[in-house]
C-alpha cells in the first residue's frame, strides 16, 4: 500500500549524524524513496588557509580536518611535502610516523565501530568499550608529542622528536592486552543476533558502484576489491611489512563493521613489525631547513587513511607557502553514494548505513 | 541456536562490570575513612580533631578527595613559561604562530654590551583565547626562553583575561612541559612532580652554563 509521500529534514544538529550533516529524506510510510545529502556547515576553509602558512604551520590544520584520525592526515600531508621538496626523511623518523599512523588506525576504527553500533541503538556499552581501548593510544600519543587529538607530530623529513623512554614499554603492554580486548568486543558484538538481523543484508554496495563513485578504503573492501595503497602502491616504509588485507563479500554494514575489526588486529601486527625494525638514530635529517621552500613544481602522495585514499595536491610557486592545496579527502567521496546505499530501505537503517560509511564531516567540509 | 550470541555478550558486560575501574573522577572523588586517612597521611584521632565534620563525612564514604588523570611531561599545556634572563626579543615566536597571537614590544637594551647586548622587553603578549596550542612558537625559540605550560586549569570569565601579559608571565609559577626541550627530559624533569618548579634560569637551556674558568678564557684570555 503507497501512501502520501512525507519529506523530512534531519539534521544539522542531530546526534546520529556525527557532526553537523543535513539530509532532506523522502519517505513513503517508512520506506526511503530520496535522501539528498547537504553538506558544508563545518566549513572552514583549510584549503585556501594554508596558502597563506609556511609548510610547516600547514600541519596544523591538517589535524584539524579528520579529527580522529590526526596522524594519518600529517602523514599524508608531510609526504606530499616531502615529495615537492626533494627532502628524504631519516629512518628512525619514518618508522616512528608508521607507528603512529597504525596507532592512529586503530583508534579511528574503534570510534568508527563505536559510533557504528551505536547507531543501531546499542546505547553506549560498545561504545564506551571502544573509546576506552582508543584512551590508552591517546594517552601514547600525549607521550610522544605532548596532545592527544591535535598532534601535529610530523615534520618535513620525519617526526619532531623521538618518543621518550616511557612510551616504550606502555606501548607493549598495549600490544599485549589490546588483542584480548578485541576479543571482548567480537563476544559481544559479532554473534550478537540482534545486531545481525539490523546489519546483514542492509545497504548492500556493489563492486562496479563503489569503483565508479571512486569509494576507497574499508568501504571498497568490504565490497571485495583488494585495494590497499599500503600493499598497491607502497608509501614509507610499507613493502618491508607483511600483513593481510582482510576482504568483505556481501558489501553490507555486517562487512563494514568486520573489515575494519580485522583490520585493527592487522595494525596490532603491523606495530609489532614496526617495533623489530626499528632502530636507533637521528629522527629528523639535519639538512632539513626551518622554512621549507621547495622549488616550482606540484606533487601528490595518496595514503590509505583509516577512512579510504587521502592525499595533498600541493603546488610550489617557489615560496615558503604553497601556491594551492587541495585535499582529496575519503570522507566526502564515500559520502557521495549514501543516497544510492539508502534508497528502498528502512528510516532505521539510514543511521545504521551512516555510520557504515564512517564519514567526518570535519574531512567532508574542510 | 537462537540467543547464544546475546548470553555471550551479556557475559562479556558482566566481566567488564567487574573489571577494574578505568574511569577518573576528576576533579574530585567521594572516598571512605580508609581513603581519607591514606590522603591526608593522619591517624583516626588526628583526623577526627582536624576535621571533624568530613570525619562524620567520610564516614558515610563522602569525604572528598582531589584525583587527577596522569599527564604526560610533554604536554601541551596552557600557561605559557617565559625565561626573561633567557629572551633576547628576537620575535622569532611571533613570526613562526600560524595565528599570529604573540604581541612583542622592544626597545633597545640598557645592559652592558660585555654581558651580550639585549633588547628590553616591553610588551610580551600571549593570547591564549586564540591558542591552539600546536607549541611552534616553542619549536621557533632559538634560546629557550618560552616554553609551554604543564596546565590545563585556566578557564577565565572574560576574554581579555585570556590574554597573558608580560608582567603574569614574568612573576608566574613556572612548571615548563617538556615540548621540544629534550634537554629537560633528559634531566628526567617531570612538571608534575613536587617541587618541579624552575627557579633558575640557566636550568632550561640546551647547554650546560659554561664555568667560571671557561668564562674567563671566553672572555679575558681570548682578548
Amino acid at each position: 500500500m503507497s501512501t502520501e509521500l512525507v519529506t523530512m529534514n534531519i539534521g544539522p544538529i542531530h546526534p546520529s549524524t556525527h557532526g553537523v550533516f543535513r539530509m532532506r529524506v523522502t519517505f513513503d510510510g517508512e520506506t526511503i524513496i530520496d535522501a539528498e545529502p547537504i553538506i558544508g556547515y563545518l566549513h572552514r576553509g583549510s584549503e585556501k588557509l594554508a596558502e597563506e602558512r609556511t609548510y610547516t604551520q600547514v600541519v596544523t590544520l591538517t589535524d584539524r580536518m579528520d579529527y580522529t584520525a590526526s596522524m594519518t592526515n600529517n602523514q599524508a600531508y608531510i609526504l606530499s611535502v616531502e615529495k615537492l621538496s626533494g627532502i628524504t626523511p631519516s629512518e628512525r623518523g619514518v618508522w616512528l610516523r608508521m607507528i603512529a599512523a597504525e596507532l592512529q588506525r586503530i583508534a579511528a576504527h574503534s570510534v568508527a565501530i563505536g559510533f557504528l553500533i551505536n547507531d543501531l541503538g546499542a546505547w553506549h556499552t560498545p561504545l564506551l568499550y571502544l573509546l576506552r581501548e582508543r584512551e590508552k593510544i591517546l594517552e601514547l600519543f600525549e607521550m610522544m608529542c605532548g596532545a592527544r587529538i591535535t598532534n601535529s607530530y610530523l615534520r618535513p623529513g620525519g617526526v619532531f622528536m623521538d618518543a621518550p623512554d616511557e612510551f616504550w614499554p606502555s606501548l607493549n603492554r598495549f600490544l599485549d592486552e589490546m588483542p584480548n580486548r578485541l576479543d571482548d568486543i567480537e563476544n559481544l558484538l559479532t554473534d550478537n543476533e540482534i545486531i545481525l538481523a539490523r546489519t546483514q543484508n542492509v545497504a548492500i554496495l556493489d563492486k562496479n558502484d563503489a569503483i565508479n563513485a571512486s569509494i576507497t578504503g574499508p568501504m571498497l573492501r568490504a565490497s571485495g576489491i583488494d585495494w590497499d595503497l599500503r600493499h598497491r602502491n607502497p608509501y614509507d616504509y610499507y613493502e618491508k611489512i607483511s600483513f593481510r588485507r582482510p576482504l568483505g563479500t556481501v558489501g553490507d554494514n555486517n562487512d563494514r563493521y568486520l573489515i575494519r575489526l580485522h583490520e585493527i588486529r592487522e595494525s596490532l601486527k603491523i606495530v609489532e613489525q614496526c617495533l623489530d625494525l626499528i632502530e636507533p638514530g637521528p629522527v629528523q635529517p639535519e639538512e632539513v631547513p626551518f622554512l621549507v621552500r621547495p622549488p616550482i613544481g606540484e606533487s601528490y602522495v595518496p595514503i590509505e587513511a583509516p577512512k579510504g585514499e587521502l592525499g595533498f595536491y600541493l603546488v610550489s610557486d617557489g615560496g615558503i607557502s604553497p601556491f594551492r592545496c587541495h585535499v582529496r579527502a575519503p570522507s566526502l567521496i564515500n559520502l557521495t553514494l549514501l543516497r544510492d546505499m539508502v534508497i528502498g530501505y528502512k528510516i532505521a537503517d539510514l543511521f545504521v548505513t551512516f555510520g557504515s560509511i564512517d564519514v567526518n564531516m570535519g574531512e567532508v567540509d574542510r | 541456536m537462537f540467543g547464544i550470541g546475546l548470553l555471550k555478550g551479556l557475559f562479556t558486560t558482566l566481566k567488564n562490570l567487574l573489571g577494574p575501574v578505568f574511569t577518573v573522577q576528576y576533579p574530585n572523588k567521594k572516598v571512605g575513612l580508609i581513603g581519607a586517612l591514606k590522603f591526608h597521611k593522619k591517624s583516626p584521632l588526628e583526623f577526627l580533631k582536624a576535621q571533624p565534620s568530613e570525619f562524620i563525612k567520610s564516614l558515610a564514604g563522602l569525604h572528598e578527595v582531589p584525583e587527577y588523570p596522569s599527564q604526560a611531561s610533554r604536554f601541551r599545556g596552557q600557561d605559557f613559561n617565559w625565561f626573561e634572563d633567557r629572551c633576547t626579543g628576537c620575535a622569532s615566536c611571533a613570526k613562526y604562530c600560524p595565528l599570529g597571537i604573540i604581541k612583542i614590544e622592544t626597545t633597545p637594551g640598557s645592559r652592558d654590551e660585555q654581558e651580550g647586548s639585549s633588547y628590553d622587553i616591553d610588551v610580551f603578549d600571549i593570547d591564549i583565547g586564540r591558542c591552539m596550542f600546536c607549541g611552534l612558537c616553542v619549536e621557533a625559540c632559538p634560546f629557550d626562553a618560552l616554553h609551554m605550560g604543564s596546565g590545563f586549569e585556566k578557564a577565565n570569565e572574560k576574554r581579555k583575561d585570556l590574554v597573558i601579559p608580560v608582567d603574569e608571565l614574568r612573576t608566574a609559577e613556572k612548571t615548563p612541559s617538556t615540548w621540544f626541550r629534550p634537554q629537560m627530559e633528559n634531566k628526567n624533569y617531570k612538571p608534575k612532580d613536587k617541587g618541579a618548579e624552575i627557579k633558575d634560569w640557566h636550568d632550561v637551556g640546551r647547554h650546560e652554563q659554561p664555568s667560571d674558568e671557561e668564562l674567563t678564557e671566553r672572555w679575558v684570555n681570548e682578548r
